[in-house]
């Protein structure tokens, strides 16, 4: 049995960490309110933008534009959006495993597939395969429109010279607090968006288009993939949180149970040293009659 | 006082603004323009430059970088990547760019690599605009 102060250490060590843990918790709720109200400050700018690429691409031919061609796929592109920072439960962990299983499955196919990765999880844990072409580092910490348009332009040049057919994007959606899916998005070629109603096509026959609605399409889509990257990294840094707030409660939780079995054990020695000694003493003045 | 046009500038950290404006003055791709209240139907891309606005006596500068504007039923909406007044530019940081740009620039002259130089001339575009929409305060 281990002895009462190796038991004493361990029960301070624990509650130790109980309290980081608890700490890392409420410093994710904190982090992901703000992650959430930058999600939240952006919808209008997203929802603006694709009524605005409805409009316009409801008309156009889409093979006039060299960034919605679809040719024929000979290499993938797969463009992994994790967080910079662990212990976040397996939140990055699902990502990779969707990566994976995409690699598998596109190579099945005959096709090559190389990798991004945005953020410093993906890159570590996927830098062994060889594929990782490029990384962005200590990016989803504080990023701007700024670095997102850096991945989009890198990646919009990658496609136009050919050196690939098809970039997805893999990152992890935030469907609640409590749940964060890993989710694929096709990024280039750019899908032609569907108007929702025919009412609104209508609509938007009537507009005066300066320049030519070509060269709107010309602007409008490497914008458009600005936003689609920024959107990502939007969504990855709330997962982030939300995922770390869990998994840190969780700690916090796992550590209060250890501490009470761990005080069990110890009050359990301390009964037996005091049995012990008593006997010692009893026997000791046995011996003195 | 006459009728007015109510202006929406969108960027991607939010709105920046919402006003009823008489005018407002932007820079097209295709050369500046402005728009008054009733403007038809209209949907332009808008480039690296200033964009105006009055209201009464007040006059208002707003540095803006990359995106379009659509115009209908009285209401004028700017979707840019940023948008920031002359209060709230960094003039050391536009400063620090401008410097690093032209310094690109002069070195992309002796290669021919059209990328990187696009890349450059943008960035100093962008330096150049805050710099002058700091200087109106």
């Amino acid at each position: 049995m281990a002895s009462l102060k190796d038991v004493k250490t361990k029960i301070t060590g624990v509650k130790k960490t109980a309290q980081i843990t608890k700490a890392m918790n409420m410093v994710a709720a904190s982090k992901l309110r703000g992650a959430q109200d930058k999600m939240e400050s952006f919808r209008p700018y997203t929802a603006k933008f694709d009524d605005a690429m409805s409009n316009l691409s409801s008309g156009a031919n889409t093979n006039a534009f060299p960034l919605m061609e679809e040719r024929e796929v000979k290499a993938v592109e797969l463009v992994v959006v994790t967080s910079d920072r662990g212990l976040c439960g397996s939140f990055n962990a699902n990502i990779v495993k969707l990566v994976n299983k995409k690699i598998a499955a596109y190579e099945a196919e005959g096709k090559t597939v190389s990798l991004v990765c945005v953020g410093k999880k993906g890159h570590q844990l996927l830098k062994r395969t060889g594929k990782v072409r490029k990384s962005y580092l200590d990016t989803m910490g504080n990023f701007q429109m700024f670095n997102a348009r850096e991945i989009a332009t890198d990646l919009t040049q990658e496609f136009l010279t050919g050196n690939c057919d098809k970039i997805e994007v893999i990152y992890g959606e935030f469907k609640s607090v409590a749940r964060q899916i890993p989710a694929a998005s096709s990024f280039l070629p750019v899908q032609p968006v569907q108007a929702e109603q025919e009412v609104e096509q209508k609509i938007s026959g009537d507009y005066i288009y300066e320049p030519s609605t070509e060269e709107i399409m010309d602007v409008l889509q490497p914008l458009y993939l600005n936003v689609v990257i920024y959107h990502t990294m939007l969504e990855v840094g709330a997962c982030e949180h939300a995922a770390r707030m869990t998994a840190m409660d969780n700690a916090t939780t796992a550590c209060k149970d250890i501490v009470t079995n761990l005080t069990v054990v110890y009050n359990k020695a301390r009964q037996a040293a005091v049995t012990n000694e008593l006997m010692d003493i009893v026997g000791g003045a046995e011996a003195l009659k | 006082m006459g009728q007015q046009i109510r202006l929406e500038v969108v960027t991607p950290t939010g709105a920046k603004v919402n006003e009823d404006v008489d005018i407002v003055n932007a820079p097209g791709v295709g050369g500046d323009f402005g728009v008054l209240a009733n403007h038809a139907p209209f949907l332009s891309t808008i480039k690296i430059g200033t964009l105006t606005y009055e209201n009464g006596n007040k006059r208002e500068s707003l540095m803006v970088s990359g995106g379009f504007c659509e115009v209908s039923n009285n209401k004028i909406t700017f979707l840019v990547e940023s948008a920031e007044r002359g209060t709230e530019i960094d003039v050391e940081r536009a400063m620090k760019a401008k410097e690093r740009a032209e310094k690109r620039l002069s070195q992309a002259a002796q290669q021919t690599e059209g990328f990187n130089r696009k890349r450059a001339e943008v960035a100093l575009q962008r330096a150049l605009v805050r710099l002058k929409v700091a200087k109106k305060i």
